[in-house]
């Protein structure tokens, strides 16, 4: 831009100061505001509308549109180019200045939008900025904690060294001191050893010179008093010392160390010959192990079967060496032991596959029955805790009580107190507790008299029954001889025993109000057969009873009975359901109890 | 049990005649022998003067009485009660006098162990061995009676003579590699003799009859060392204690150690069984008072005592030597096997009152024996395995593999039992007092059960 000012020198101040204004205007603001402080009286005097009004006039109306278009293909708009829609006329062609205006437009958005991310920008690197500066200050505090610890540790190390140095030269001092000391010992002792050889050696003369004076005295003191002598304990004479005498005694300590020594080698010679045999049967154990272990596993393994035949020789080496044994100790007893060494070592082998085996099958056993037992054992211990949780809570509650109890033994006003509480709740508890009782009571007052309705009603129905067997019976008596149809038919209705539904059929249609009797009678006789069985007495009895008020009209009094029983039961539909889920038997109780209460 | 009644002795001086038929005891200047199993008087002889020691010849037919102040030996005849002997060592002083095995002949030392002087009864003859060694045992007799050994020292060193103790001669004559030759014992064989040295080395050597070293044997270094040395009678096992309180037992064969028994404050072998004497005061009842009339007074002051077999693990009462005096009182000062060689009794010298019972077969501790009061005397039954012991009060103490059991001596004026020996049938026993003797009866049918 600098550049262009100098070929525009000719140009007003006035413009140059628009122009100048103008190519500030898409600056910031501050720029602007910087340009408008620079340029105090413009700004003062003028707007920018103005200012911009300034800019072209009529005038200079090419010289704007060249200047544009100069500034234009400055900024690399080249292509369009603002020209006047007529040389010298005021109005411009339209649309290469729009585009123009627009492509400025587009530009100047560019820039704002690139200048909000500078500032977005620059606000973060501020922010970082402003961090790095404190994390700065923290890196220099902590070095100069670190480097004040260092030379307090510098400050203790010398402290040490220095210790050390002392604590070296008292070494050194004590070392000193200990040889000192050792060499004085040893010096001692070389002087005392010295002394006392000296002391040995003076005392050693001094009882030379006191045997000698004692000698040369002829102490007459020194002397045996024997009346008479004695004879050798062992009863000989003695001899004169001679050197057969001596040469005897030689003979005699060696006679008797030989013979020490004989025994104790026959003592060897006994526990060797032990030891050998008790070596004999370990081979001999052993190889027996060895062919059983063998045995089995020769025939699927060839070298077990060439061992086998190793081992064979072998003992028949032993048994060899085993005779030979006496002849040649040496040979016999390097063959035994090498045998045997070979026998164990195969043993050795052996025992040490066993050994692995049983590692492996342990491990295997172990890893098998681990799984289900530590699952059970937790389970278990898991059932244990509770169990013990359980059993600690039991404890807890007791002891609390415990506590409670004996609490108030200890504080008699809050004793008192808690002692009203309880037994306000313990009134409230008796009295509900009173309340169900009561209720309980007179249910069991209503039972019993139930009961006792009920026995009474037994003991009629009872008496009841006792009649109606008598008229029975009186009946069949009667009927015995003088009316011999009459009881046939009777007899024909007992073989129908079982299928009494015909009979009440035929019956509902001769007697209307018997058919609700009879319809209950089907409807409990056909779901329990199984009690046909059971009451055959009662359903004949029944029958005898229905037959002889049908049959015979000299009963009116039971028949009567029966027809106001159905009466009572055509009225009371419930009563008769209850009766119906009796037996057989309790249909006429109830009805006959019925009647008597009503 | 039985107690044979009280009679009078001096210095101790009371022993059983070797075939165990007399009981020969000294009484200020007179001896008196006496039958053993009637106890009447045979023989009373009177000495010159207060006897200081008294002996047995080995074929029970002379008494040798010695009286060192006097330099004075009188010998007696048991048969021929007019036949004397009288030896006078003169001004030459005596310290020490022995018969030698054969019973003919008297070894006497002189004072300052200028010289041993052996007198022959059979010819008066006198011949001197000169140089012996003042130490703990410098002469022994190979249990045979054939031969004598004698530690001497010439010249600042250690040399051993072996004799032939039929005639004196001189057998043997060798140099020990010892720094200051302590003691010799000669192997029950009497084929090996072992030699150890003073307690400031721990050494102990063994040489064959012949003079030749067949193994030496040191245990540590720069420690006071060896203590005691006791071989078994089978000569199968040496057994060595040592200021370090412990015991170390070597083979006949190869001469190395084959057990080490510590002596421990506390017990926690589970196998031992530790017994321990308790003392208590006893009221006395109406029927001791009926039955034992005559030893009331004793019993009345005196407590009764009997043995508790303590739970493991046992505390033993250690007393601390003073490190500052000669021959500190630690370590194991005495050893005993029994006469079957099965077991070992021991006593460590900072714990005076327990005595230890090895097992050798199984070559452990077997039991112990823990006393109210300092042990003053342990010996064997001469032919069971049974220990007898005293500790210088009116009891008497006896262990055996099947218990412990204390009993009291029913004497009056509190019979003190300072010291005690066996018959040599083991079926009594002779207990001494200050100056009295008391001999005790053994129940051989209770023995036999």
């Amino acid at each position: 831009m600098g550049e262009w000012w100098t070929p525009v020198p000719t140009e007003t101040s006035m413009g140059n100061y628009d122009i100048s204004s103008i190519s500030h205007v898409t600056m910031s603001p501050s720029r602007q505001n910087n340009v408008l402080s620079m340029y105090p009286s413009v700004a003062l005097s003028k707007s920018s509308y103005s200012v911009i009004s300034a800019f072209c006039t009529e005038d200079n109306i090419t010289q704007c549109i060249s200047y544009i278009n100069q500034e234009l293909a400055s900024l690399g708009l080249s292509s369009t180019c603002i020209e006047a829609s007529s040389p010298g006329g005021a109005s411009l062609n339209t649309v290469p200045a729009l585009n123009a205006m627009y492509e400025l437009l587009q530009i100047h958005r560019r820039n704002m939008c690139t200048l909000e991310a500078l500032e977005k920008e620059q606000l973060k690197k501020s922010s970082s900025l402003e961090h790095m500066q404190m994390s700065n200050s923290r890196l220099k505090d902590q070095l100069e904690l670190s480097i004040r610890e260092k030379s307090g540790l510098h400050e203790t190390e010398r402290q040490l060294q220095l210790k050390i140095k002392t604590l070296q030269n008292c070494l050194k001092t004590e070392k000193d001191e200990v040889q000192k000391l050792q060499s004085i010992i040893s010096s001692r002792a070389s002087q005392y050893n010295h002394d006392a050889k000296r002391k040995e050696r003076e005392a050693a003369k001094l009882k030379e010179r006191l045997g000698q004076l004692l000698v040369d005295r002829k102490d007459k003191k020194l002397a045996i008093d024997v009346l008479n002598c004695l004879g050798r304990s062992d009863g000989k004479r003695s001899h004169w010392k001679t050197a057969k005498t001596t040469s005897s005694h030689e003979g005699e300590m060696y006679k008797s160390l030989l013979s020490d020594y004989e025994a104790s080698q026959k003592a060897l010679m006994v526990e060797n010959a032990e030891l050998k045999k008790v070596l004999q049967q370990m081979k001999k154990e052993i190889m027996h192990i060895l062919s059983t272990r063998q045995s089995p596993i020769k025939g699927a393994d060839a070298d077990d079967s060439h061992e086998q035949a190793d081992s064979d020789g072998e003992e028949k080496a032993g048994d060899c060496s085993r005779e030979t044994l006496d002849q040649s100790c040496e040979h016999a007893k390097e063959q035994l032991t090498n045998s045997i060494r070979q026998q164990w070592r195969k043993l050795r082998s052996h025992m040490e596959k066993l050994d692995s085996q049983a590692s492996q099958m342990q491990n295997h056993l172990d890893s098998n029955k681990e799984v289900i037992p530590r699952e059970a054992h937790e389970d278990e211990m898991e059932r244990m805790r509770c169990e013990v949780q359980q059993c600690k809570e039991f404890i807890h509650a007791q002891q609390q009580l415990l506590q409670q109890q004996l609490n108030p033994s200890f504080d008699d006003e809050t004793a008192a107190l808690l002692n009203d509480c309880y037994t306000l709740e313990e009134k409230e508890r008796l009295k509900e507790e009173w309340r169900l009782f009561e209720e309980q009571k007179r249910n069991f007052e209503r039972e019993r008299k139930n009961f006792t309705e009920a026995a009474i009603r037994l003991g009629r129905e009872k008496k009841a029954f006792e009649e109606d067997r008598a008229s029975w019976l009186k009946n069949q008596f009667l009927n015995m001889t003088p009316f011999t149809d009459r009881r046939r038919c009777s007899s024909s209705d007992g073989h129908s025993a079982l299928s009494i539904k015909s009979e009440p059929e035929t019956r509902m249609s001769s007697t209307k109000s018997r058919v609700a009797k009879s319809s209950t009678y089907a409807t409990f006789s056909t779901p329990k057969p199984a009690q046909n069985a059971f009451v055959p007495s009662t359903a004949e009895l029944y029958r005898t009873l229905r037959l002889i008020p049908d049959s015979s009209s000299s009963r009116p009094s039971n028949r009567g009975r029966w027809q106001e029983s159905s009466a009572i039961e055509d009225g009371d539909a419930l009563k008769s359901k209850h009766r119906a889920r009796c037996g057989d038997l309790s249909i006429f109780s109830l009805g006959e109890d019925e009647n008597s209460l009503s | 049990m039985n107690f044979s009644e009280v009679f009078k002795q001096s210095n101790q001086l009371c022993k059983v005649s070797p075939d165990g038929k007399y009981l020969a005891t000294c009484v200020q200047y007179r001896l008196v022998v006496r039958d053993m199993s009637t106890l009447q008087i045979l023989q009373l002889y009177t000495c010159l003067d207060q006897i200081s020691h008294m002996e047995w010849s080995s074929d029970s037919l002379y008494i040798l009485c010695a009286m060192y102040k006097r330099g004075l030996i009188q010998v007696w005849s048991l048969e021929q009660p007019d036949w004397h002997c009288k030896i006078d060592e003169g001004s030459i002083g005596l310290v020490s006098s022995r018969w030698s095995p054969d019973g003919r002949h008297i070894l006497n030392t002189t004072e300052f162990h200028l010289r041993i002087t052996v007198w022959s009864l059979c010819t008066k003859a006198v011949s001197y061995i000169k140089y012996p060694k003042a130490c703990q045992k410098g002469l022994d007799f190979s249990r045979d009676g054939c031969y004598m050994a004698l530690a001497e020292r010439r010249d600042c060193k250690d040399y051993i003579s072996v004799f032939v103790c039929d005639d004196w001669h001189l057998l043997r004559h060798f140099e020990t590699e010892t720094q200051d030759l302590a003691g010799l014992e000669w192997s029950p064989n009497g084929c090996v003799l072992a030699v150890w040295d003073s307690c400031l080395e721990y050494k102990v050597l063994l040489y064959s009859l012949d003079g030749r070293l067949l193994s030496t044997f040191s245990a540590y270094e720069w420690s006071l060392g060896v203590k005691s040395v006791t071989w078994s009678p089978s000569s199968q096992f040496l057994a060595i204690g040592s200021y370090d309180e412990k015991v170390r037992i070597l083979n006949h064969i190869t001469w190395k150690k084959i057990a080490q028994f510590e002596h421990l404050g506390t017990i926690n072998n589970t196998k031992a069984v530790v017994y321990k004497e308790v003392e208590r005061k006893t009221a006395v009842c109406s029927d001791d008072l009926s039955l034992h009339n005559i030893t009331i007074g004793s019993t009345l002051f005196n407590t009764q005592s009997k043995y508790e077999i303590c739970p493991l693990p046992v505390q033993i009462p250690v007393v601390k030597p003073d490190p500052d005096r000669a021959n500190p009182k630690i370590g194991v000062s005495f050893m005993a096997f029994s006469s079957d060689s099965h077991y070992l009794a021991t006593r460590n010298d900072n714990m005076a009152s327990v005595v230890w019972v090895w097992d050798m077969q199984k070559m452990s501790l077997e039991a112990v024996l823990e006393q109210t009061s300092t042990v003053r005397c342990v010996q064997w039954d001469p032919r069971r395995p049974r220990l007898a012991l005293c500790t210088a009060n009116s009891k008497l103490y006896l262990w055996s593999p099947a218990g412990c059991v204390s009993v009291q001596v029913p004497s009056e004026g509190g019979f003190q039992v300072l010291s005690l020996n066996w018959h040599c049938s083991g079926d009594s026993l002779i207990l001494l007092g200050k100056e009295q003797l008391c001999l005790c009866y053994m129940d051989t049918d209770q023995e036999d059960k």
